[in-house]
């Protein structure tokens, strides 16, 4: 029994460590400057940090791009990997181990590593500097494919046979059977893909240069350059302020975001 | 047997078409820059007046020769070697904890897996205040024990642990993911077949448990190492790579020699021994770990 206090004792102090970075942002993000560092539970209360970020770069403009990124690479996502998880589920191919193969290899040959060509294709393609242009590499999921493989594997051929006797077309097929059979997968696909997109950095910093493309995480970094004398409490607010909607939406879903990563782990 | 010939390969027309939109992606931005980045590695930088010049292995050469590649790719290792075991093993221990019935289970779940939530820049953003030399939290605390902190991140001894001790925090709860799920598949019974035997919780945990969890290490394993190469964004915030490269990691190095250098062919030499290396662990991870891992 007495173990086992002490398990929870580690336990929670381990949670408490752990959430230490985001309690003290929430700190410095509502307290005045002064009190950046000094801990007086009796600090008065603040929004003015908000205010001050809100001021000083366009983050409504940023929440903007965010959004239009994050829901078209989502949208772009499920249509191709849909289609490609559907033909390698399903239809005979020649070659196809390989060609499986072929798409499994993203998984360890991401975007982020080809960084430099992907610029040269981008800019080829006229994409620089365009929300489109941060999306595009992406969209071809190997991740989305095998996820969506496996489960329309799981499918029963009963269910495909009747609706083909029915007269449908391998669409509708795919569209009355197979899609709403799979909306747990897509559900779970949704969190991690929303979450990793609306997360990722380094290529959205490449493709993009001006605030009409520039996504929270790119303006969050410009904005916190230490080029000046850093203001802690309004750079913890503009911290809080981009990773507030994915903050209420983890705190309001738990569940279903541990479970989606849980998903994706068994890939 | 004509009609089910032909059938077939309607269906293959059929098959090649759905595949189609995904191809020709894939090709633009994975099979293509692989391409481009063999070949642009054998050649100098063009500049205004002058085309790209072919040079062979040249790049090559320079590379093995450059001392700051080497720094980096070191600093890379270490990086690996400390992050991927520690964040592990933090990991095995947060999922067996929250596995266990312990009083407010699920507040410290979610309190584990919350940095995984939070972009890298943003939790960077807050580590830049602990790090901080005269305000910072972390020297805040040493001075109640009358200890001078050091400047973590500008004193070449201090950058790389910390940044590493960031990415141990960030990592963990992710990680406690997979092992959760994976402890959750183990049937009671053997913990109770276990107790009946006598043996003790650490006897068991070491026989039995962990052995039924080296799938999922060697999966998070490869996971970790991928990680390790492809996550660099909290440099960005934190360090630049710097004091004088002390916390450069190779992507970074990338970034730096293709869009602040300009000099895309040596990027790209490094950018091929970063290849090299994922597509051994590539190997690694189809051949050993598929043949253990089994699907649900």
């Amino acid at each position: 029994m007495k173990r086992l206090d002490l398990e929870t004792l580690g336990g929670w102090t381990l949670a408490l460590v752990w959430l230490l970075p985001l309690l003290y942002a929430f700190w410095a993000a509502f307290h005045p400057e002064a009190y950046v560092a000094r801990f007086d539970p009796l600090a008065p209360l603040t929004l003015e940090n908000f205010r001050s970020a809100w001021e000083q770069a366009p983050f409504a403009r940023y929440y903007l791009n965010t959004f239009l990124m994050v829901t078209g690479i989502l949208g772009a996502q499920i249509v191709v990997c849909t289609l490609a998880g559907f033909a390698f589920a399903r239809f005979p191919l020649p070659g196809k181990e390989i060609l499986f193969m072929l798409v499994l290899l993203q998984l360890f040959v991401f975007p982020e590593v080809l960084i430099v060509e992907n610029y040269t294709v981008a800019s080829e393609l006229g994409l620089i500097d365009s929300i489109p242009g941060i999306g595009l590499p992406y969209v071809a999921s190997a991740f989305g494919i095998f996820l969506l493989r496996q489960t329309f594997k799981t499918v029963p051929r009963e269910l495909e046979d009747a609706a083909r006797i029915e007269g449908n077309g391998w669409m509708a097929v795919l569209l009355k059977v197979y899609v709403p059979l799979a909306w747990p997968t897509y559900l779970a696909y949704a969190l991690v893909s929303v979450s990793h997109h609306w997360n990722n950095f380094l290529w959205p910093l490449i493709v993009t240069n001006s605030v009409e493309t520039r996504p929270l995480t790119v303006g969050l970094a410009i904005f916190s350059a230490p080029e000046t004398g850093v203001n802690w409490a309004i750079v913890s607010a503009a911290t809080l302020l981009s990773i507030g909607p994915l903050l209420i939406a983890f705190l309001l879903f738990q569940r279903q975001f541990v479970q989606s990563f849980m998903r994706a782990g068994i890939r | 047997m004509m009609r089910a010939h032909s059938e077939r390969r309607r269906m293959q027309i059929y098959g090649a078409l759905l595949l189609l939109p995904a191809a020709l992606l894939l090709g633009a931005f994975a099979y293509l820059p692989i391409v481009l980045t063999t070949v642009r590695s054998l050649f100098l930088p063009e500049t205004a007046s002058q085309p790209a010049e072919f040079v062979a292995l040249e790049n090559y050469a320079y590379l093995f020769d450059d001392p700051v590649f080497w720094k980096v790719a070191r600093n890379n290792l270490i990086y690996a070697l400390v992050t991927i075991p520690a964040s592990i093993a933090i990991a095995l221990a947060m999922a067996l904890l929250v596995d266990s019935r312990m009083p407010g289970r699920g507040f410290v779940r979610m309190a584990y897996f919350t940095p995984t939530i939070l972009p890298m820049i943003a939790a960077a953003n807050i580590w830049m205040f602990f790090y901080a030399p005269e305000i910072g939290l972390f020297n805040g605390l040493l001075g109640w024990f009358g200890i001078d902190g050091p400047n973590w991140l500008g004193d070449p001894t201090f950058a790389l642990p910390s940044v590493i001790v960031m990415t141990i925090w960030k990592e963990a709860g992710f990680f406690m993911i997979f092992y959760l799920a994976a402890l959750q598949t183990i049937p009671p019974e053997l913990r109770e077949a276990s107790a009946l035997e006598g043996t003790g919780r650490w006897e068991h945990f070491r026989r039995v448990t962990f052995p039924l969890l080296m799938p999922t290490t060697l999966f998070v394993m490869i996971n970790a190492l991928i990680n390790a190469v492809r996550v660099v964004d909290h440099l960005f915030i934190l360090t630049k790579g710097g004091p004088n490269n002390a916390t450069n990691l190779l992507l970074y190095y990338v970034y730096e020699t293709a869009f602040s250098f300009f000099d895309r062919p040596y990027a790209a030499a490094i950018t091929m021994m970063i290849l090299v290396f994922l597509g051994l662990l590539a190997a690694v991870q189809f051949t050993v770990v598929d043949r253990r891992t089994h699907y649900q």
